[in-house]
C-alpha cells in the first residue's frame, strides 16, 4: 500500500519534471467562472478550448512543433477575482490569457493587462476575448493587447434591428437584461437602433435584474405579459436565460424572444416544444449551417462530453487563428503574435474571419435563426436532444456586419 | 387586474417556499436558542439527496426519503457537534454553524462538482394546472403550495395536538422543569434539530427542481431566510408564516412596479435632484434589496419582530 503510494508520487513528480522541461508548450490561461452561478458556462467553454486545441492544432502539427494547452483559472465571475487570477497565471509563466464571460470581468482584465504591459515591457501578456461583447472594449477602451473573436453588441443589434425592421408583426418590444455593462449596452443599442429604423415600434418596458441571482423569473414574466409586449429582447446568458425562458414557458407567455445565446448551455432543454417558432438567436454559427468539417467536430465533441453540447464556433476560430498567427510570426512572443493577428484573414467553415487592425474586432458572417422542429432537411440536427433545432432565417455577410469604430489605439 | 392576481399567486408560492425554509430555523431557535447559520445548507442537501434518489428510484420516493436523510444528518450533527459546542456558550455554537455552512458547501463541491446537476420536475407534474386571464399556472407550483400548506397543518397539529408537541412546547419555556419531570431534554433538542433540518430538506426537494440545484443555492437563500425569521419575530412560527408571505409578495410586486425612486419620494412631497444615479433607480431594480430594508426597519422600530415573543 505504502509502496504503491510512493510509486505514484514518484510518477507524478516525474511527469511534472518532464512536463516542465522536455516538451515546451504554448500555454493559454482560461480565466472564467468555474464555480458559482455560471460554472456550467465556464466549464463548457474550457472543454471547448481543450478539444479545439487538441483536434485543430495539436493533431495537425501544433505550433512550431509545440503543443497548445489551455489551463482553467476560476474567476468566479468576479472582476476583482479576475485580477487575482491574472496575477496567478502570470506568476506561473502564462503570457496569453482568454476570457469570455462577463463584460465586467473583461473590463477588469483589459485594465490589468494594460497596466502590467506598461510596467513589464519585456514580459507582456496578450488577452484573447472570445465572448465579452461590450462595444466599448473595441471603441473607447480599445487596447493593442486585446483581440475580440465574437461580434460585439453594436454589430449584433445592427443585424437584429435590420431584421426587425422588415418584420411588421413587431409592434411592442420589452427589453430585459442582466444589470451590468452588457445588459445596459443591449438595452441602449436596442432603443437607439429601433428608434432610427422603426419609429412605430413602442418600447413597452425595460428591466435590469441582478445577474446570476434571480432563480424565479415568474414576476418578470408577469410584468412582460402585463405590458402587452409581442417581442422580448434579451442579451441574457447561462442560467439567467434558461430560467427566463423556463418561466415564460410555465406562464404560457406568447411573445417572441430575440436572444444572443439561446443556442446552448441548457436553454434549448428549458425551451422544449414551447419554444417552437418563438425563440430566435443571432450567432456566428449553429448546427444547421452547412459546413464541411464542423459537423464532424460537433458530433465527436457531443459524444466525448455527454451532457455538454458543442456551441462555440468562435472558440475554434480563435484557437486556429492564434495558432496561425504564431506560426506566421515564428514566435510565441505576445507582441509578435499580436502584430501577426492584425489583419489576419482566416478561412473557416462558414466563410472568412477577418481581424480588423484598427480596433482588433473580428468580422465574420452572422446568422439569425429560429427554434424549429427537426425535419431532417433544413433542420437536420436538433439541439441538446430536444427534437428541435435552429433554422436560418437570415444570413449577414461579413461585410454587412461591420460597424465603424472610434478606437484610437496606442501601439507599443 | 390580471397582473395583480398573477403576481399574488407568484408571491404566495414563493412565500410558502420561504416559510418551509424558515419554519425549521425559527423552531430550532425558539427551542434551543441557536441561530443556525447552516440552515440553508440543509436546504441544499435536501435538493442534492433528492436529485441522487431521483436518478436511482425516481422523484416520489425521494420526496419522503431525502428529507428523512437530511433530518438524520441534522440530528447527528446536533448530537456529536452542536451539543459539544454548546458547552462553550452561544458564540461557540454560532461559529460552529457558521463553519458548518462552508463545510457542507465544500462537500457538495467535492461530491457533485461545481456545475448544477440535472434535477428535473417529474413528468407527471410538468404541465398547466389552470389558465387564468390567459396566463398558465404550472402544476408544479400548485404542488409546491400543497406541500407547504400540508406541512404547516401537520406541524401545527404536531405541536398542539400531540404529547410530544406538548413536551416540546414546555421545554421551550421551562426546560429545567421538563427535565425534572423525567423527560430527556437533550434528546428532545436533538429531535427538534433533526426535524427542523428535515423541513429545510423538504423545501430543498421541491425547490431544487423548481429552480436550480447548484452549490451556490444555499448562499442564495441563506440571508433571505434570516430576514423572514427576524421580521416574523425570532421563535414565532406564526410570525414566520406571515413574514414569508409578506416578503414573497413584496419581492414579486416590486418587480412589477415601473415607478422610480424619484416618484416614490414625490409621493411624500420630496423632490429629488434630477439626474442623480439613485433618483433614476426603479423599484424593480431595488426589488432584491427591499426585504433587507424591511428587516432593518423592523429591527429599529419593532426589534421583537411582527409576532415575536422575546425582545432579543
Amino acid at each position: 500500500m505504502k509502496n504503491k503510494l510512493i510509486q505514484r508520487l514518484a510518477l507524478a513528480a516525474g511527469t511534472l519534471l518532464i512536463g516542465g522541461s522536455a516538451f515546451a508548450q504554448v500555454k493559454i490561461a482560461y480565466i472564467d467562472p468555474l464555480s458559482g452561478p455560471f460554472a456550467n458556462v465556464g466549464d463548457a467553454g474550457l472543454k471547448g478550448f481543450k478539444e479545439a486545441a487538441e483536434i485543430l492544432v495539436n493533431q495537425k502539427g501544433g505550433i512550431m512543433g509545440q503543443k497548445l494547452e489551455f489551463t482553467g483559472f476560476d474567476n468566479k465571475g468576479s472582476p476583482q477575482e479576475t485580477q487575482l487570477q491574472l496575477k496567478a497565471a502570470i506568476d506561473q509563466g502564462f503570457r496569453f490569457v482568454t476570457l469570455g464571460n462577463g463584460s465586467g470581468a473583461a473590463h477588469s482584465l483589459i485594465d490589468a493587462v494594460n497596466k502590467w504591459n506598461a510596467r513589464n515591457p519585456d514580459k507582456t501578456v496578450l488577452f484573447f476575448n472570445y465572448a465579452a461583447v461590450d462595444p466599448t472594449l473595441t471603441n473607447e477602451k480599445c487596447s493593442f493587447w486585446h483581440f475580440r473573436f465574437d461580434a460585439n453588441t453594436e454589430m449584433k443589434m445592427e443585424a437584429i434591428s435590420n431584421f426587425m425592421e422588415k418584420d411588421k408583426k413587431i409592434k411592442k418590444v420589452f427589453i430585459i437584461g442582466q444589470d451590468y455593462a452588457h445588459g445596459h449596452q443591449v438595452a441602449k443599442y436596442t432603443k437607439e437602433m429601433l428608434a432610427k429604423k422603426r419609429k412605430d415600434i413602442k418600447i413597452v418596458g425595460e428591466d435590469l435584474h441582478p445577474i446570476g441571482r434571480v432563480k424565479d423569473f415568474a414576476p418578470y414574466i408577469a410584468k412582460i405579459k402585463a405590458s402587452g409586449a409581442d417581442t422580448v429582447m434579451t442579451g441574457n446568458w447561462g442560467n439567467d436565460l434558461s430560467l427566463l425562458v423556463k418561466a415564460a414557458k410555465d406562464a404560457g407567455l406568447k411573445a417572441r424572444f430575440f436572444t444572443y445565446y439561446a443556442g446552448g448551455l441548457g436553454t434549448p432543454t428549458a425551451l422544449g416544444a414551447s419554444g417552437e417558432g418563438k425563440v430566435l438567436q443571432l450567432t456566428e454559427w449553429h448546427s444547421n449551417v452547412p459546413t464541411k468539417t464542423t459537423e464532424k467536430f460537433e458530433a465527436d465533441f457531443n459524444k466525448k462530453y455527454p451532457g455538454i453540447y458543442f456551441y462555440y464556433l468562435r472558440v475554434n476560430n480563435m484557437v486556429q487563428m492564434v495558432a496561425q498567427a504564431m506560426n506566421t510570426a515564428k514566435s510565441t512572443d505576445p507582441k509578435a503574435v499580436a502584430l501577426a493577428l492584425e489583419d489576419l484573414r482566416f478561412q473557416n467553415d462558414t466563410g472568412e474571419v477577418w481581424m480588423r487592425k484598427s480596433d482588433h474586432q473580428a468580422m465574420q458572417p452572422l446568422y439569425i435563426s429560429i427554434f424549429t422542429k427537426k425535419d431532417g432537411k433544413t433542420v437536420k440536427h436538433d439541439s441538446e436532444g430536444t427534437g428541435f433545432g435552429w433554422k436560418t432565417l437570415a444570413t449577414i455577410s461579413q461585410r454587412d456586419s461591420q460597424m465603424p469604430t472610434s478606437c484610437i489605439m496606442e501601439r507599443p | 387586474m390580471e397582473f395583480v392576481v398573477i403576481s399574488l399567486l407568484n408571491g404566495i408560492t414563493y412565500g410558502l417556499l420561504l416559510f418551509m425554509l424558515s419554519s425549521g430555523l425559527t423552531l430550532i431557535f425558539s427551542m434551543m436558542g441557536i441561530l443556525n447559520f447552516a440552515h440553508a445548507s440543509f436546504y441544499m442537501l435536501g435538493a442534492y439527496f433528492a436529485y441522487q434518489i431521483s436518478t436511482l428510484i425516481g422523484f416520489w420516493p425521494g420526496l419522503l426519503v431525502a428529507p428523512l436523510m437530511v433530518g438524520v444528518v441534522g440530528a447527528l450533527i446536533e448530537r456529536y457537534g452542536l451539543r459539544r459546542a454548546h458547552r462553550f456558550g452561544h458564540v461557540a455554537e454560532l461559529l460552529f454553524t457558521f463553519g458548518l455552512a462552508f463545510l457542507v458547501e465544500e462537500v457538495v463541491h467535492l461530491i457533485w462538482g461545481n456545475v448544477a446537476v440535472d434535477y428535473r420536475i417529474p413528468v407527471e407534474l410538468d404541465g398547466t394546472l389552470f389558465t387564468l386571464f390567459d396566463t398558465d399556472f404550472p402544476i408544479y407550483k400548485g404542488f409546491m403550495m400543497l406541500i407547504s400548506v400540508g406541512m404547516l397543518v401537520a406541524l401545527y397539529a404536531l405541536l398542539t395536538r400531540t404529547r410530544i408537541g406538548l413536551i416540546i412546547q414546555a421545554a421551550l419555556t421551562k426546560p429545567d422543569m421538563v427535565e425534572a419531570l423525567g423527560h430527556n431534554v437533550p434528546r428532545i433538542f436533538m429531535l427538534v434539530f433533526g426535524g427542523g433540518t428535515a423541513l429545510a430538506g423538504l423545501a430543498g426537494v421541491i425547490g431544487g427542481n423548481a429552480f436550480v440545484t447548484e452549490p451556490g443555492m444555499a448562499a442564495a437563500v441563506g440571508s433571505i431566510v434570516f430576514v423572514v425569521v427576524v421580521v416574523g419575530g425570532l421563535g414565532s412560527l406564526g410570525g414566520a408564516f406571515v413574514a414569508s408571505l409578506l416578503i414573497g409578495c413584496i419581492q414579486t410586486f416590486s418587480v412589477g412596479l415601473t415607478i422610480s425612486v424619484t416618484d416614490v419620494f414625490a409621493l411624500i412631497g420630496i423632490v429629488l435632484p434630477e439626474g442623480s444615479q439613485v433618483a433614476r433607480l426603479t423599484i424593480t431594480q431595488l426589488a432584491p434589496v427591499l426585504p433587507y430594508m424591511l428587516m432593518v426597519a423592523i429591527l429599529i422600530f419593532r426589534p421583537r419582530g411582527l409576532m415575536g415573543a422575546r425582545e432579543s
